[in-house]
């Protein structure tokens, strides 16, 4: 739903923003400062705060903002396997995303084609399909990297099979669903069986195709951040994962936002596409 | 026996049965001919199958029984030489209106250039009078603007038939008339051979040269055959006061409200589903 007055939402949103960082900068500064006094040998030793026998304090907007300008300054720096910007790290992931989901688009979209056509076909291999749609992409994991035998491979087919499912049932569906009359004006035009396909039912059923689209790049980023997690070495979700292991809280919160706007980014792009090839009937 | 050039032979359409019961026919036994360059109409209640003759025509649905021939060759499907004016108009909606034409005129000429397909376009959309909405979509023009890009891309593949299935009963009563006079002006000038479905009565006298008149279904049938003899050029503004025009529409209107209910049960003795008894109320009168 579009706002009436989209200016007093903006402010809305950015009071509400100013008030829950606000907030969080009183709580962060409040907890801090005093503690025990320590050996400083100890202290240079296990960190300042593990010394103190306390836990690592979350850190606060203001330290979270100087590390995403850090991270802005230079984000594509690669400084050994375990240590790149995050720029790297998420086009690492980005390029797993895309090439799992181009591969599924271009299987799902012309087999859904295919099944939305022949009422037949649907019937058989609908068991198939709803047995699998259900299944955890994370749970062909181990499949996946024993036959494939390679991580970075095996986690692109882990966004294939995820993705694969809303296109393949959103084509099936929006082809299925062309109306009966834009199909017999092709009949009485004579149009032959390609010409038909390319000219009346694919952009009929574009709209249709282009949401699953949107859904199925949703659940591939989704997705990614956990199969990194799991298969490790390169990625967002690899990233996230190392530095829980560092126990730098800030780098974590500065990629999960990073995670968010790429996210929204993606769901645009195909918003706009799905925008584009829609018609008001 | 010499055929005429559309020749409707013997065709039926029934339906398989509910729940493997009997199959319901909806009409059968259906025979009348088209010669060339002539406008027929068939007139009948809702639900006696008249959609369904179309289709049949059109190739788009094919009959349970008997046969259509057209110029001496059973049809077999649909074919660029019957053209259908659709009742929804059933217009690409992802197309703007020139370009719907054009796709028509592309599947007749694949191997036109793009310029000499675009420089047909606007000849069908100035025949109909859309050049200032030539590219808009339908959704944004009128029901009226709408029918008019149904008739020129039917019209634009220079069919030898034009079928059309109730073209103007979705439309508002000044729009109608004055697309029923467009339509009068072009198949006379064209010499088009159409058969046109309809439930409006002045339509039909306004611009059939022959009415058939079908009686209720199930079990459908055509029962009388109207010749329309009032003289061409027909107008909207003098077709009624043209001699004998009541008293054809009188007809048509009595057949309508009575006799289309009475004759579906008994038709009367000595009638002949091969040749069906030809009235022509506006002499008698």
């Amino acid at each position: 739903m579009r706002a009436s007055r989209p200016f007093a939402s903006l402010a809305l949103a950015a009071l509400l923003f100013a008030l829950f960082v606000g907030a969080w900068q009183l709580s962060s500064s409040t907890g801090a400062g005093g503690g025990a006094a320590v050996d400083p040998e100890y202290a240079a030793l296990v960190g300042a705060a593990a010394a103190a026998g306390g836990q690592t304090p979350f850190p606060s907007p203001v330290q979270i903002g100087g590390r995403i300008l850090e991270h802005l300054a230079d984000p594509f720096y690669v400084r050994g396997t375990n240590d790149q910007g995050i720029g790297v790290q998420l086009a690492y992931s980005l390029g797993r995303v895309l090439s799992g989901f181009l591969l599924a688009a271009a299987v799902a979209v012309p087999l859904g084609f295919i099944i939305g056509m022949s009422p037949l076909l649907y019937g058989a291999l609908n068991p198939f399909i709803q047995v699998l749609r259900p299944i955890s992409p994370l749970a062909w994991m181990p499949l996946a990297l024993y036959t494939i035998k390679d991580s970075a491979i095996s986690s692109i087919f882990v966004i294939f099979i995820c993705s694969i499912w809303p296109m393949l049932l959103n084509t099936a569906f929006g082809v299925a669903s062309v109306r009966k009359e834009w199909l017999n004006v092709a009949r009485t035009l004579e149009c032959g069986p390609v010409r038909t396909a390319f000219r009346v039912i694919l952009p009929a059923a574009a709209p249709t195709i282009m949401t699953g689209m949107r859904i199925s790049i949703g659940i591939a980023w989704l997705v990614i951040v956990a199969a990194e997690m799991l298969v490790g070495g390169t990625g967002i979700g690899y990233f996230v994962w190392n530095q829980w292991n560092n126990l730098s809280l800030a780098d974590i919160v500065t990629a999960i936002l990073v995670i968010g706007l790429v996210g929204m980014v993606l769901d645009q792009l195909l918003a706009i596409a799905t925008r584009a090839v829609s018609y008001q009937d | 026996m010499r055929r005429p050039f559309v020749s409707v032979e013997g065709i039926a359409r029934r339906f398989p049965g509910v729940g493997g019961g009997a199959p319901q026919t909806v009409f059968e036994n259906l025979w009348f001919g088209i010669e060339e360059g002539e406008f027929v109409c068939l007139i009948g209640h809702s639900g006696c199958g008249k959609t369904t003759v179309l289709n049949i025509l059109a190739g788009l649905d094919a009959a349970s029984d008997g046969a259509v021939v057209v110029a001496g060759r059973e049809i077999d499907g649909p074919s660029l030489d019957r053209a259908v004016i659709f009742q929804s108009h059933a217009l690409l909606p992802w197309l703007s209106a020139e370009a719907n034409i054009a796709f028509a005129i592309r599947s007749r000429h694949p191997r036109w250039p793009r310029a000499q397909v675009a420089e047909e376009c606007r000849r069908w959309i100035e025949l109909v009078g859309l050049s200032a909405a030539a590219e808009k979509k339908p959704a944004q023009l009128s029901g009226g603007m709408k029918q008019r890009v149904g008739i020129a891309r039917a019209l634009a593949v220079r069919p030898k038939i034009l079928l059309m299935d109730e073209p103007f009963s979705a439309l508002d009563a000044l729009t109608r008339g004055a697309l029923q006079e467009e339509v009068n002006r072009i198949v006379a000038e064209t010499r088009l051979t159409a058969f046109m479905i309809t439930h409006d009565v002045d339509e039909a006298i306004l611009l059939a040269d022959r009415i058939l008149l079908m009686t209720n279904g199930p079990h459908a049938k055509i029962a009388e055959v109207v010749v329309n003899t009032l003289p061409r050029p027909r107008t909207r503004h003098d077709v009624h006061h043209l001699p004998g025009y009541y008293a054809l529409r009188n007809h048509i209107i009595d057949f309508l409200v009575d006799r289309s209910r009475l004759l579906a049960a008994t038709m009367p003795k000595g009638w002949d589903p091969r040749s069906v008894p030809e009235v022509r109320p506006a002499v008698a009168a």
